[in-house]
Formats: C-alpha cells, structure tokens, sequence
C-alpha cells in the first residue's frame, strides 16, 4: 500500500471530512477530535457514497424507553438506507462481522517527514513547516 | 398423515349459543340487563355464523348451527384424532362490546362459562383466559381472579383491537402473563374499533378475512419495536389461525429496514426475526401454503426453525375435508414437533401436567 497525502492539516477541521482518491480508490477522510480515519467510500450494502451521510452518535439502551447516547460524531449513517457504520472501525453495529466498510490507515504527518518520501503527491504543494493528513491505500 | 402420534390441539373454538347460556355466569343485574336490553347474543362478523368457513357443514346442528357440545367437541375433533390435550379458544365477540363494565361482565361470564361447561366435563381440556382489554387494570385482574386454575394455559385477544399491542398501556398484562407462565395468544378478529384494512373499511367478508394477515403483522411489528418482547422475554405470543405464508417475508422486510432506522427503537437489540423465531408461535390452521412438498420445505427453510409451528385443528372452522388435520405438504419428520413437541414447550401449564404430573 502507498501513503498518500490526501490533505493538508487545515482542511479536515475536527468534526469534518473530505472525499479523497487514492490508488483509483475513492475514500473517505474523517477527523475526529485529532484523529484520522478513513473509509471505503463505499457502502457495502449497495454502494451509496458514505461521505455524504450524516455523522451522529451510537444509541444503546437496555430497557425500551431509554436512550444511552454515546460517541457523539463517530457513526456514519449511508445516505441511501441509513446503516449505521462505526468511523473508528468501519463495522456495521447489527452485524459487525460480516457487514463492514473496508478501513484504511490515516494519520497526520509533518511536511517535512513527507518530503522525503516515498508518497504520491496531491495536487497541492507539500512544505516542510506543515502537517498533513496522509493515508495508507 | 399424523396417525399415532400424540396430539395437542391448539386451537378449538366453543360456540356459546347465545347470551342466555352466559346468564348463569352473570351476576343479578347483567343477567336481568341483557333479558331487559334484549342482549341476544355477541356473534361478531368476523366469524358471520351462515359463512362456510365458520362451521364445516358436516359439523353443524340440525338446524345449521354450530357445534355448541361437549358430545361434539368429543365425537368431532377429540376422539377421532386421539388429541390427548386441546385448548379452547372461544371466540364470542365480548371485545366488541364498548362498555367497560359490561365487558367485564361479559367477559368474565364467558370464562366461567368455558370453565363450568367445558373444562370440567372432560379432563383432557385447556382453554385460553378471554382478555377484557377494554381495561389494562381489569384485564389484569381477570388473569389474577383465574390464573390458579392451571387449565387455563394462556390468554386470548385478537388481531385487531383498540390500540397496537406492543403499547407500553398494555405491560402490565402482559407482566401479568409472565408472572403466571401464560403465553398470549392473538387469534384472527377484531373488535371493530379500526377498520380492518389500514385503507378503510372493506365491502365484503372475503377481504376482512384475508386482512386478518396485516393485523398479524402489525401487532407483530408493535410487540417488537415497542420493545415488548425485550421487556418480557420469557413471554410467548401464540398466533392463531393466522396463517404462516406471510411471515417470511414480512420479517425480511421487516429486518432489512431495521438496520437502517434501527437508532428509533435501539432497544430492539438483536435482529427482529431471531426474536420472533424464540418468542412467537404460530398454529398451522390454515396453513395457507401450496400443497406441494417442494413449496412447503421452502417456507420451513425460510422460518429456519422447526420449532415455531403448533397444530390445531381449528375446530370446527371449516379448513379441512374428512381428517386431513394435517396440512398436505408438511415433512414428515416435522410432525412429532408440531402436533407435541412444541406446543409442549410452549405451554408451561400443559408441560407441568404432562411431563412432570402436576395435575391441572
């Protein structure tokens, strides 16, 4: 798998994402608090584009009548059927197992680790004095 | 098919032949109010009593009426079969009745009825406790005021009332149920408070009857996403004479969209048809499949149990000619399950009698 630098730092702010494509793949980059995530951008169900779901919290409840909400921001739900997908891992919460968004490694980098390569370079200039969001597909 | 093997009928239907057989269960003022009133009878239209399906035509009276005997129950569906247990589901329309008093009374007459009439004349009866669910509160007392009479094995409403049954109104029947180890049963028929199509009221009996599936259906929906079934997973919902065709499907609809809206109701926490495969039974009368063996393996592969289907005979429905009690189609290697095995692990009442002697 090839790195590739899909963003500068600046331009996933926590909370947001950015449709990226890598290795003729199209993904899904999501920051959550700091960290990086990236998806398939590809429901497994009938592959409606994740990235332009909306981004929601997991309910649980043990009892009907209570809702236990947790992990604000860290599902996505597919625009099409709305199955709910955990950003940190790509798994389906009714069936985790088999149902599950291919994830890929992402993670932030200074410019000047980057520059040295090897990575496949973005349309934008990488600088030494900047971080970047990069991806491993 | 089925000859040899031990019985356990399901569903039997006793026919009160009119309010006057109720007037002894009465006390003194219902019994004079329906002489009064001219309180006749409850028959509901969903059983109209001329209607073919509703008596066999061999299995009715002189006169065309239904069988209303002991004599008959025995000669017509006991004893030829060799049914060594049979439940009484009785069907008198009381849930139609708008007044909550007289439903009460109503209702409780009818179940002191089929316990004076029927239960006590031949040890081999069961019957369900008939609900006023007109009242939650009085319902639950009329399962407390019958609940230590182990011959009666569960309870009966029917598949369309006043309000969807997996409402939370509705749980402390149903923990009422729990508490006495009484699966509730939802047989075809409604109470006329809705009509019976979710379009409108329909023109003929032929759509009435075949809506009964949508009720099915719905309460089925209600009682698992309400979270019924979570809350009382020990509790165990008999359908009867509901069908069997529409449950794959419908439950194929119904998990495909859960996982998608399944953040609405998240105590709904396994998928719905693994909890209707442990909770809900269904009775095989009618069984309203093709009759071919290939057909038939098919629906049995979609339910992916063998343990959901009870027999019945559906007595004296008209389902059947001659003795074939037994829906053409169905393996036979299905049959000890069907006609003992599971209505024995469905009802705690019979299987306490039956396999651990505790009498009734």
């Amino acid at each position: 798998m090839a790195k590739h630098v899909v963003a500068p730092l600046g331009e996933i702010p926590p909370g947001g994402r950015k449709l990226v494509e890598a290795s003729g793949r199209r993904i899904a980059v999501f920051n959550l608090d700091g960290e990086f995530f990236a998806l398939l951008d590809r429901c497994p169900h009938q592959g409606g584009s994740l990235c332009g779901g909306i981004v929601t919290g997991h309910v649980e409840s043990s009892t009907p009548g209570e809702y236990r909400y947790s992990r604000r921001g860290e599902m996505i739900r597919c625009p099409w059927h709305a199955w709910e997908f955990d950003i940190r891992t790509g798994k389906s919460w009714f069936d985790p197992r088999r149902m599950k968004v291919r994830s890929f490694p992402a993670a932030v980098a200074k410019g000047a680790e980057l520059v040295e390569g090897p990575f496949v370079a973005e349309t934008f200039p990488v600088r030494v004095e900047d971080d970047y969001v990069v991806v491993e597909a | 098919m089925g000859q040899g093997l031990r019985a356990i009928d399901c569903d039997l239907h006793p026919w009160v032949p009119g309010m006057q057989a109720l007037a002894p269960y009465l006390d003194e003022f219902w019994r004079d109010q329906i002489t009064e009133r001219g309180i006749t009878q409850l028959d509901s239209q969903s059983y109209p009593l001329n209607a073919p399906l509703t008596t066999r035509a061999d299995w009715r009276g002189a006169r065309g009426e239904a069988p209303h005997s002991i004599e008959a129950l025995r000669a017509q569906a006991l004893d030829p079969w060799g049914t060594e247990i049979g439940i009484l589901n009785c069907l008198y329309g009381v849930q139609l009745v708008l007044n909550e008093d007289m439903a009460v009374a109503f209702t409780r007459a009818l179940n002191d009825w089929v316990r004076a009439e029927w239960l006590d004349r031949d040890p081999r009866l069961r019957a369900s406790i008939v609900l006023p669910l007109q009242s939650v509160e009085r319902a639950v007392e009329e399962i407390e005021r019958l609940a230590d009479d182990r011959r009666f094995v569960q309870v009966l409403t029917l598949a369309m009332g006043e309000q969807p049954l997996g409402r939370r109104q509705y749980w402390p029947v149903w923990e009422a149920c729990v508490k006495h180890g009484l699966p509730l049963a939802i047989h075809a028929g409604s109470a006329y408070r809705n009509p019976v199509t979710s379009i409108g009221w329909p023109s003929w009996y032929l759509e009435d009857y075949v809506a009964q599936a949508q009720g099915f259906q719905s309460q089925l929906a209600s009682l698992i996403t309400e979270g019924a079934l979570t809350k009382f997973p020990e509790l165990k919902v008999v359908l009867l004479e509901s069908g069997v065709s529409w449950l794959p499907g419908f439950l194929w609809r119904l998990q495909k969209t859960w996982k998608g809206v399944r953040f609405e109701v998240p105590w709904v926490n396994r998928p719905p048809a693994e909890i209707v495969r442990d909770q809900v039974r269904l009775s095989v009368q009618p069984f309203d499949v093709p009759e071919d063996a290939a057909t038939v393996a098919r629906l049995l592969d979609h339910l992916r149990s063998d343990a959901m289907l009870l027999w019945a005979s559906d007595w004296p429905h008209a389902q059947f000619e001659g003795d074939a009690r037994i829906p053409a189609g169905l393996p036979p290697a299905l049959l000890p399950k069907l006609m003992w095995d599971n209505p024995l692990a469905t009802y705690g009442r019979i299987r306490a009698t039956v396999t651990e002697g505790v009498s009734a």
